[in-house]
């Protein structure tokens, strides 16, 4: 796979769970099939550490099925954006990539919400799920002092997980109310599977204290994270600790999507029910579509790999079990909406544009986002406004339209494909 | 299973198990500071996944790189606050 211009059938974008399972579908239905990761890793992130460690049967299945199946990998592949007709402009670290493709399935997966606070930009505040990938890989947490905070169900995988590497979890708080915690374990009981999870994990973090209505609301230290003030909306109290994991849930990666002209319907890529795009030829599965999980990202995969396989007969009788994976998913996102005050909690000087360094204050006088990054260079920094344009739309409302490429930091080699060519 | 890595940050020596990625390298130097933000300010890793680019460092002489993707490998240089 050294060679500069590659050509597939199918080409499969992100190795999680949606991507595994349609790159197998399409790879064991006889299509040439590749499977580009940003990672040296199979899984994504919800799997991370899997194909080292296996401890997750069904990671260990999928990851097995996928070395069975005829589907090459192409990790530590970073896509940047389309290139001419059906191309796809990517880099790896010997060099740059131009990737052909006949049927494109884009399986890129969520990333963590996160939004602004006080002292929220001081080293020691992770994302709950960049944390335990961190710990995955080496990053100390024995003996340290976790409080996590935000909202979602990661909170608690999180928080377990951390404990069993040694650290002291200092607390978990979830922002969204008991009341409606428990009506959603009630529904869970339509998913037993799930509830169960839901019990072991709580069993695991027993005699720490889990609370619910709680969001944070400052971080204190100099020039790392000392301490976390966290609120119930009456009373504020601060929690010493080393490091804060805190998330406000997950927000779908539709960079790629957006370039390649991809239509989003409330945020999300709209698909038709065989996983296909309103681009002719290219498909999305996974979060992209809707935040479900691993277990409606395998189905969603498989459908769209049997679809660019020409096996849309083949997909229907996978449609209920989709159907069922994507009530779980509404039922989440009722469960653990944001209230409110978490939309609030930025003071005017606190930095929203990690990359650029723009205050609330600053970003907070335009009219849309469009506005604020021609006047603030807000989302313009490296990281493409991946942060802080998900957290405007939440604390503002403004939507992220359009991206122009090359939808992360690259070389300039990698961009000008031609021009090497000719060299070479 | 457990073979050792040697690597240097900022000219000190750190030891990792392999499959340690270069952030963890870096934290287990005992630093929490990777970069210094356009105002100065102290910013370490944020996402853990290759998103938010706050874990910037550069290793072997190519500045940007993200230490979170990045896995350890024998006698690698890496600097952070860069």
């Amino acid at each position: 796979m050294n060679e500069t211009r590659l050509r597939f059938e199918v080409v499969v974008v992100g190795a999680g769970p949606a991507g595994l399972a349609a790159a197998c579908a399409a790879a064991e239905n006889g299509c040439r099939t590749a499977l580009l990761d940003d990672t040296p890793w199979l899984g994504g992130q919800i799997w991370r550490g899997q194909q080292a460690h296996p401890t997750h049967p069904q990671a260990a299945r999928w990851v097995e099925r996928f070395r069975r199946s005829k589907a090459s990998l192409l990790d530590q592949c970073t896509v940047l954006g389309p290139g001419d007709q059906r191309t796809l402009l990517a880099e790896r670290p010997d060099g740059p990539r131009q990737i052909e493709w006949e049927r494109l399935i884009l399986a890129t997966g969520g990333r963590e919400l996160f939004l602004p606070f006080p002292g929220w930009t001081l080293p020691g505040n992770f994302g709950p799920g960049g944390l335990q990938s961190l710990a995955k890989h080496g990053w100390p947490v024995a003996g340290k002092r976790i409080v996590l905070a935000g909202s979602g169900p990661l909170l608690l995988a999180v928080g377990s997980g951390l404990r069993k590497m040694g650290a002291n979890i200092v607390s978990i708080n979830e922002q969204a109310p008991l009341s409606r915690l428990i009506s959603f374990a009630t529904e869970l009981l339509r998913w037993p599977d799930k509830l169960a999870q839901a019990a072991r994990l709580k069993w695991t973090v027993r005699g720490t204290p889990f609370r619910c209505g709680v969001w944070p609301v400052a971080v204190e230290g100099g020039e790392q994270v000392r301490a976390v003030a966290l609120s119930d909306g009456s009373r504020r109290w601060t929690e010493e600790c080393d490091l804060l994991a805190c998330g406000f849930g997950l927000a779908p990666n539709v960079e790629l999507p957006l370039a390649l002209g991809c239509q989003l319907d409330g945020g999300f890529v709209r698909v038709d029910p065989c996983q296909a795009s309103s681009v002719a030829g290219v498909y999305a599965a996974g979060e992209l579509t809707g935040i479900g999980g691993a277990d409606a990202a395998l189905v969603e995969g498989e459908i769209a790999g049997l679809a660019a396989s020409g096996r849309e007969g083949a997909a229907r009788p996978l449609m209920a079990r989709r159907a069922a994976w994507r009530r779980f998913g509404a039922a989440l996102a009722a469960a653990f909406a944001l209230r409110e005050e978490v939309a609030r909690l930025a003071a005017a000087e606190t930095v929203v544009c990690r990359c650029e360094d723009v205050r609330f204050d600053r970003m907070k006088s335009f009219a849309g986002w469009r506005d604020a990054k021609l006047q603030t260079r807000c989302g313009m920094g490296s990281c493409q406004g991946r942060v802080c344009g998900a957290a405007a739309k939440v604390l503002f409302g403004w939507g992220m339209e359009s991206v122009r490429p090359p939808v992360l930091p690259a070389r300039v080699e990698s961009l000008c494909p031609v021009r090497r060519d000719k060299v070479s | 299973m457990a073979d050792q890595i040697q690597l240097r940050v900022n000219g000190k020596t750190v030891s990792v198990t392999a499959g340690t990625v270069v952030a963890a390298a870096v934290a287990l130097a005992g630093l929490t500071r990777f970069r210094r933000s356009v105002r100065g300010e102290a910013r370490g890793p944020l996402c853990g996944m290759g998103i938010c680019m706050e874990c910037r460092v550069t290793i072997n002489g190519q500045t940007h790189a993200r230490s979170c993707q990045t896995v350890c490998e024998e006698a690698m240089e890496v600097r952070t606050d860069e």
